[in-house]
């Protein structure tokens, strides 16, 4: 089976600051791997990296396109690095204002990457929109209301709605549940895991809730000042973690 | 002729290493090594603290092993790749722990469904096979809508057997599979067990209780026998 995504040495410096260093791994399809640490481990740079936000100063991200196999996504042209953004691969941000147009109404904001791609019939764009907004657990007659009517948990399931539309096989994630309530956290977490399942998809998610990790990511990496210090099976680097930092990561954590 | 076992560990080593607490190094197991061949059901036993759930850890692969041989229905845990174990899990290899974890929210239903659902059984088949297994262990009809997070320690308890015996995985570990059940619910779970050994399932388990332990295991293997410290 070929890797959907191979990361190899990418590293990003910010001056004489490191942002991420030498990371490395293969992600396959269906596959959903967490990346965790503290603020500023470098975790967000690395997942921008990857996403094409950001340029890393070394390494080679490749993916496994639909037309033309692997292809590295660092060296790609920029239009077509954006059509993969807007068929292959989705982004969800931490808030939800960032990836929602919030001048647009919920349906507007679904069906305009339907129109990125391609589709013109109005009847289609609603009525894939009305399925969607429904799949994420949003009536059908808020479907006229802009983003900023909602609360902040219809605004990330609105937000889910919008990048899973057009059936993308990778989802960057960068700390989807934070600051959302925690019965709004496990609504959401479920709704995540079912999409997953049956849209075969791979994702990476950036999270500092190990928790999170535990129901969502089949793999896990820890990164510590921008360098990855463990990666493995999720329960076996929750349960028996062998590096220092990941112990005192999984040992500081509250019990409720 | 025998057939090859399809639980297999030679040579097994692990120790602890305590970062945290000034790097201290604690092993905990030495040259373990049992088979468990297809239809049969075999007792870890030792007293508390030998290692008999680190072991059965060590078998799924949620601890790390140092050293050795883990052949599990053909997959070398030792040596495997992530998602090599996540494969193994999905289709060969099954695990009832002692306690239940799920993402909160989802019906109890669904809970047991998971594992026929993650390997390709439709939706309908697989809903029935969780209903019919949840009638069975006597979880009440009108709580299998209901997420089991909110459960009784033995209601959590039977879900977590229900799932567990959901999909007839080819190995099956069982971590205290009676504990915390009463006299009818124990008996079900047993008469699953005989069951899962009678279509050729191989069973590994820690039964606290004798009686259990004595109508389904076929042999018994003392974990303290792998004890690291020098004799």
């Amino acid at each position: 089976m070929t890797p959907l995504l191979q990361v190899k040495d990418v590293s990003k410096y910010y001056g004489a600051r490191i942002g991420c260093a030498e990371v490395s791994f293969d992600l396959y399809p269906g596959e959903v791997m967490g990346i965790v640490g503290e603020s500023g481990s470098g975790k967000s740079t690395l997942l921008a990296c990857l996403a094409g936000q950001l340029a890393p100063d070394g390494g080679e991200v490749f993916f496994d396109t639909r037309a033309e196999g692997l292809r590295d996504t660092l060296r790609m042209s920029e239009p077509e690095r954006r059509m993969l953004s807007r068929t292959d691969w989705a982004f969800v941000h931490q808030n939800a204002r960032d990836g929602l147009r919030m001048g647009v109404s919920a349906g507007g904001n679904v069906g305009e990457r339907l129109m990125a791609v391609g589709a013109r019939h109005y009847g289609q764009i609603r009525a894939q929109a009305i399925d969607w907004l429904g799949r994420v657990e949003i009536a059908a007659d808020r479907i006229d209301d802009r983003p900023g009517a909602f609360s902040g948990g219809m605004q990330q399931r609105l937000q889910i709605a919008r990048n899973l539309v057009t059936g993308p096989r990778l989802v960057f994630m960068d700390e989807p549940t934070g600051g959302l309530d925690v019965s709004v956290q496990a609504r959401l977490l479920d709704l995540l895991r079912g999409l997953v399942r049956e849209m075969g998809l791979s994702a990476i998610i950036v999270t500092h809730d190990l928790a999170v990790v535990r129901l969502l990511a089949d793999r896990l990496m820890v990164m510590k000042e921008g360098h990855v210090v463990e990666q493995g099976l999720t329960d076996q680097v929750l349960d028996d973690p062998q590096h220092g930092y990941t112990q005192l990561l999984v040992s500081s954590v509250l019990q409720v | 002729m025998t057939p090859d076992p399809v639980i297999a560990l030679s040579d097994v080593c692990k120790s602890f290493i305590l970062h945290n607490q000034g790097g201290a190094t604690i092993p905990v197991m030495r040259d373990a090594a049992l088979t468990v061949t297809a239809g049969e059901c075999v007792a870890l036993t030792g007293a508390s603290g030998a290692g008999k759930s680190t072991l059965m850890r060590m078998i799924y692969g949620n601890y790390m092993t140092g050293s050795g041989r883990i052949m599990v229905a053909g997959l070398d845990l030792v040596r495997a790749e992530p998602r090599e174990i996540l494969a193994l899990r999905r289709d060969r290899l099954g695990y009832v722990s002692q306690f239940l974890r799920v993402v909160p929210r989802v019906p109890t239903r669904d809970v047991v469904a998971e594992p026929l659902l993650a390997t390709g059984t439709g939706r309908d088949a697989a809903i029935a096979r969780a209903e019919a297994l949840l009638r069975r262990l006597n979880i009440p009809e009108r709580l299998w809508d209901l997420s089991p997070t909110t459960f009784s320690g033995g209601e959590q308890q039977r879900v977590n057997i229900a799932r567990g015996f959901a999909y007839e995985y080819p190995a099956l570990l069982l971590d205290e599979p009676t504990a915390s059940l009463d006299a009818v619910n124990r008996d079900t779970v047993l008469t699953l067990i005989e069951e899962a050994k009678a279509r050729g399932a191989a069973i590994l388990g820690i039964f606290h209780d004798a009686e259990a332990r004595g109508r389904v295991c076929d042999r018994e293997v003392d974990v303290s026998a792998f004890a690291p410290v020098a004799a």
